[in-house]
This record gives structure tokens, sequence and C-alpha cells, in this order.
């Protein structure tokens, strides 16, 4: 069994003013199959975490460790990460111009698994994981994020996230923008991609929505750098109720 | 009118290359004249530059004159003044029925149908030819011949070749330039009525090589050009077709593909004359940056007459700049004369490959080398696609592969 820890995990970030420490000793453990949900206002350093998972350049580990499966990830570059398991669907996805989905899809496939996909039923899966998200065949042959909507960008990033088949996957803001149908569209997506491979999820939000649609085993309240209070789906209810007030003034105070 | 350039890094380069990283002010003119009109440019139309095929006709280049504002001027002032080898030079062709290659004397009819030189470059070479390579292109079957230059030496040279295609003839021609080369040349090309030809003018060619060369084309009655220039290779390689659409129903495609490494300097000034009515011309460029130096510049310059109603027109130039310490240039201008076309329009963009598209790619597991690779394929790849010979194609999704690798061991 898949296991991705990470453990008391110091990150900062440079900017203008100097170097901003963001996260402040972060604990976590997601299991295989398990579903975790970071929630946290805005400026908590949620994101960073994601991208701190992914390697992103802009941030720096000062100490700490993320292990997957007692492999430290830290030290890979970006594409060995992927290819090690791990994914991150992005708040933002970037576009890129003369690469079509379909060569991009691809292109990363054949990376992540070492030797290009049998042309049949490759092509069979990407119709079948793009008609389930609703996205229509045209998408195949159009740039990558170019020129899509910002719902078309998220059904994007599930569509990878079924075919690429990682071990974990960390969905950054992954409900920010979209409508209920659409929410619906890509929550199912995630659902099924665990169903089929049973790989954990790291769920990054600011509102509790998307949870009435994937189903949250853990709930971490994600304040100041830190994991401030952890619980089942029931704290996640209570923070719809209540708010993050609460935390915030426990943080100012501390 | 719109211009539109973007420079993306202005860290001057303090190694020796042939493109400058900015032009000297002297060379811009950035400074108040002393005239006091700072900054005033006068209205000319495209087709009314000055003309002559006799290089005393031209004054001293000095890189101020509208054509040569953006070129290195210094780096080849033999070509623009100094006296050249117009002499005969060795080439190699296929042999394909219907198309004959020969030298022609000066007094061939053809020669100055096309065109005439606009600067001084150009004019120098037309002085100082001694004969003309010709080739002919007759009969209404497709074929493809390729004319290759590969010994061309490191003096300075003048050269001129007239291309003719008789009317109804077909095919695809391949003009192949590898080697050294200081060489300053006139390309004309004739279509009769319903020609149809395709001309590819291939530049790859060594690194110290420096290549001015401009192609004038006419275009009969319902005839057709596509011409696509592809350059990869010299140090300084500037390109400048000229087509005249001079016949009712004529029609033009002109393609360009170009990959600018650290210090080499490519630039393209394509002109599209619409003379006759029912007319259509499609322009469109697109190159890659890679490297401290590499410098590329592109200037679109299409002109709707008074006559041409019925003018379908669109002329388009995209860059895509993968490092810091490049420049690209770009400019589409667009004159008409006649409001009673069908369309009319240019685009110009810029863009860089940047740090969050590397990130993305890396995250899907694609390494660093491929992400880059994969971008610059997928970019360049829609002007191969278009060329129309299977073969060629292929050779060049291998050349611009060849360039990505190359640049990488920089």
């Amino acid at each position: 069994m898949s296991v991705l820890e990470i453990k008391d995990l110091h990150v900062s970030v440079e900017t203008d003013q100097g170097t901003k420490q963001i996260l402040h000793g972060v604990n976590l453990t997601i299991n295989e199959g398990e579903i975790h949900a970071i929630m946290g206002p805005n400026g908590s350093g949620k994101s960073t975490l994601a991208y701190t998972i992914a390697g992103h350049p802009k941030y720096t580990v000062d100490s700490g460790s993320i292990l997957l499966d007692g492999e430290e990830v830290t030290t890979m570059t970006v594409d060995q990460r992927a290819r090690a398991g791990l994914f991150l669907a992005m708040q933002y996805p970037v576009e890129i111009p003369g690469v079509t989905v379909t060569n991009f899809l691809r292109t990363a496939k054949t990376a992540i698994d070492g030797t290009a996909p049998p042309i049949r039923t490759w092509i069979k899966d990407v119709r079948e994981s793009m008609k389930q998200l609703r996205m229509d065949k045209s998408f195949a042959e159009r740039n990558v994020n170019e020129g899509f909507s910002g719902g078309e960008k998220k059904r994007n990033e599930i569509l990878q996230l079924e075919l690429l088949k990682p071990k974990f996957a960390v969905l950054d803001e992954t409900d920010s923008g979209l409508d209920v149908d659409a929410l619906k569209i890509v929550a199912e997506g995630v659902n099924r991609a665990k169903e089929n491979t049973g790989l954990g999820l790291l769920l990054i939000t600011h509102y509790t929505r998307i949870l009435r649609y994937i189903k949250p085993d853990f709930v971490h309240v994600f304040v100041d750098g830190r994991i401030a209070e952890q619980g089942g789906p029931e704290l996640a209810d209570r923070l719809e109720d209540e708010g993050y007030d609460r935390f915030l003034t426990e943080s100012n105070v501390g | 009118m719109s211009a539109a350039s973007a420079q993306l890094n202005s860290t001057p380069t303090t190694a020796v290359t042939a493109s400058e990283a900015l032009p000297t002010a002297e060379q811009h003119g950035i400074k108040e004249h002393s005239d006091g009109r700072f900054g005033y440019v006068p209205v000319q139309t495209r087709s009314d530059r000055f003309k002559s095929v006799n290089v005393a006709d031209f004054a001293a280049v000095t890189g101020r004159e509208a054509v040569w504002k953006l070129s290195p001027v210094k780096k080849f002032a033999d070509l623009t003044s100094g006296p050249l080898d117009g002499s005969v030079y060795p080439i190699d062709h296929t042999d394909v029925a219907g198309v004959r290659v020969d030298w022609v004397d000066r007094s061939d009819s053809r020669i100055g149908s096309a065109g005439a030189p606009e600067e001084r470059a150009s004019a120098n070479a037309w002085s100082s030819f001694e004969q003309a390579l010709s080739i002919t292109i007759s009969g209404e079957d497709a074929k493809e011949a390729t004319v290759t230059r590969a010994a061309l030496g490191s003096g300075a040279r003048g050269a001129h070749t007239i291309i003719e295609a008789k009317p109804f003839s077909r095919a695809i021609l391949i003009l192949e330039n590898t080697g050294e080369a200081r060489l300053t040349e006139n390309v004309e090309i004739i279509l009769g009525e319903s020609a149809n030809l395709t001309v590819v003018s291939l530049q790859e060619w060594g690194d110290s090589a420096v290549h001015l060369t401009n192609h004038f084309a006419t275009i009969g009655r319902d005839a057709r050009l596509k011409h696509v220039v592809v350059t990869l290779g010299g140090s300084i390689v500037r390109v400048n077709p000229s087509v005249q659409l001079t016949g009712i129903g004529s029609d033009t495609e002109l393609l360009g593909l170009y990959f600018a490494d650290a210090g080499q300097h490519l630039e393209q000034q394509v002109f599209v004359n619409h003379v006759a009515p029912n007319t259509r011309s499609r322009v469109t460029y697109k190159g890659a940056l890679q490297g401290q130096g590499a410098r590329t510049v592109w200037i679109g310059d299409v002109l709707i007459g008074r006559e041409a109603a019925g003018t379908d027109s669109y002329e388009q130039n995209r860059n895509l700049v993968l490092t810091e310490g490049t420049r690209a240039d770009s400019i589409p201008n667009l004159e008409i004369e006649t409001g009673d076309i069908t369309g009319a329009g240019h685009a110009s963009a810029t863009g860089r490959f940047d740090d969050e598209q590397l990130f993305y790619l890396q995250s899907r597991g694609i390494t660093e080398d491929e992400a880059r690779r994969l971008v610059v394929r997928g970019f360049l790849s829609e002007i191969v696609q278009q060329i129309g010979s299977p073969l060629l194609e292929e050779r060049l999704q291998a050349a611009v592969e060849a360039e990505l690798t190359a640049t990488e061991d920089n």
C-alpha cells in the first residue's frame, strides 16, 4: 500500500520584501485510497503546500520532508515526482501554444509509463474519459488550455488525472470558479478516478461546496502555515456554519 | 497601420555576435535631429520606394535607412559597398523532365521583369553578376526539383537567379543553401498564366555565413505562387520576398519558418502588392528564438492598390521566445487604396515559453528537454505541414529537431 507522508515541513518563498516563511511545520500522512480535505482561509498556505509537493521552483523547502513510500520527494525534479506517482491539478492551468491536447496527453502518458501506450486502447480511453467529462471531441485537437474557459481548464485537469493514473493527487481549488453543473461533472471524474485506481487524494479548498460531491475521510483546517485542527467530515460541516473566524482569532492571539 | 515589436530582454550582450541586442543610438537615430522634426515620418506608399539596378544610385549605407534600420549593417559592409565576385559558381541539381537549369547572359529578356533593387546590397549584386542562373519550368505534370548551392566560399559574392514557370506549368522547386557564403543576390520569380509553383528557399548555411537576398515575384493571371522561406543556419540571413500580384485572380501564399540561435540575426521583409482585381494573399511567418543575442526581424508590408478590387489578404507573424537575451521585432503594415475589398487583416504576436509552462509540462512527467521540444515542434510544424512535399516536410521536421538538439548542447 502506498503512503504519502509530510513531516514537519517548513517552506519559504522569495518576495520583493525578502524571504517569507509560509509553512511552519506541516505534518500529514495520506494512505492510498484516502481522501483528505485541507480547508483554510485565503493566505493560510494551502496552495503553497500543493505547489511544494509538486516541486514548483518558487518554493524553498527549509526543513522537513515529503516521503512517497519512504522515498524523499523534495530532492526530486518536478518531472521525477510526476513519474513517481504524484499529480497536481492546478487552480490556474497555463496555456501551452502549439501543443494539442492529444499530443500532450500521449507525451505525458509515455513519460510516466516509460513506454508509449498501445495506440488503440489509448485512443479509446481518451475518448471515453472525454465523453464522461462532457468534453467535446474538438478539444483533442485544440492547443492545451488555449482559449479554454475556466470550467474547461478544470475538466482538462481531471481528464489528465483519469488518464495518467497517479498514486496521489493534489487538487488545488479545483472547485473554484465552477458552476454547480460543472462542479458535479468534475467531482464525478475525481470519484471515478479514485474508484478505478484507488489513489489517495488531497483536496485543497476554501469552501465546503465540493465536499458535498467528494466525500472526505479526513478534514484538516489549515491556518497560518500549519494544521490547526483535524477531524472527520463533521468538521467540514462545522466550518460551513461557523467559518474560519474561530481559528483566525486564535492565531492572532497566539 | 500598426506596429508591434517585442523586446523581452534588454540586457546588452557583451559577446561579439552577429546580432546586436540593441541597435546603437546612432543607427536608430534615437536623438534629436538637427532639423527639429524628431519623430516625423514621411508618408510614402510602399510601391513608391526608389528603385535602381545601378549600385551607384544608392548612397552609402548608414543603418538609418528604413530597409536597414533593424539590420547589423556594419557586419556586411563588403556586400553593400565592396566589390563583389559575380562569376558563375558550382551548383548541383536534380534532373527532372520539365525543369531546365542553365546559365544565361545579362542580356536575357527576363532579367528585370519581376522587380528591381530598393537598396544598395541588392543593387550591388545586380551590378556585379556576370551570368544569371536560370531555372525554367514547363509542363502541366506535378514535379519536384532541387537546386543546391554548397560551395560558394567565403569571398563576397553577387548573384542573380531567374525562375520562370511557363503558363499552366506546375512544380515544387527547392533551393538549398549550405556551407559558407558571403552572398548578396536577387532572385526573380516569374509565373505565367495559371502556373502553379512552389518555391522553397532553404537556408541551412554554415555558422559564419552572411546571406542577403531579395526575391522578386510577379504572378500572372490565375497563377499561384507558394513561397516558403526556411532559415535555420547562418550568421546573418536576410530574405526579403516581394510579390506583385499583377494578374487578375492571382494568388500567393507566403510561408516562413525561422529558428534563431545565440548570436544569429535572421530577418525577413515581406511585401505583397495587390495590383490586379480579385487577388488573394496569405502571409504566415513563424519563428523561434533561443540563446543570448538571438535576433529576428519580420516586417510584413501589404499594399492593396487602387485597381485591386475584391482583394482578400491576411498576414501574420508569430514568434516564440524560448530563453532570455533574445529580441524579436515584428512589424506588420497594411496600406489600402480601395474600399472595395473582400478582406484584409494582420496579426502579430510574440510569446514566450516561460517557467510556468515548463512547470506544467514537467508536472505531467515530461522532462525539461522534451517539454521544450514539444512546444517548439508544435509551434513550427504548422508551417512545415503546409509545404506540400512529404519528403521535404519530413526532412525539415528532422532539421528543426536537430536545431533543438544543437542549442541544448550550447
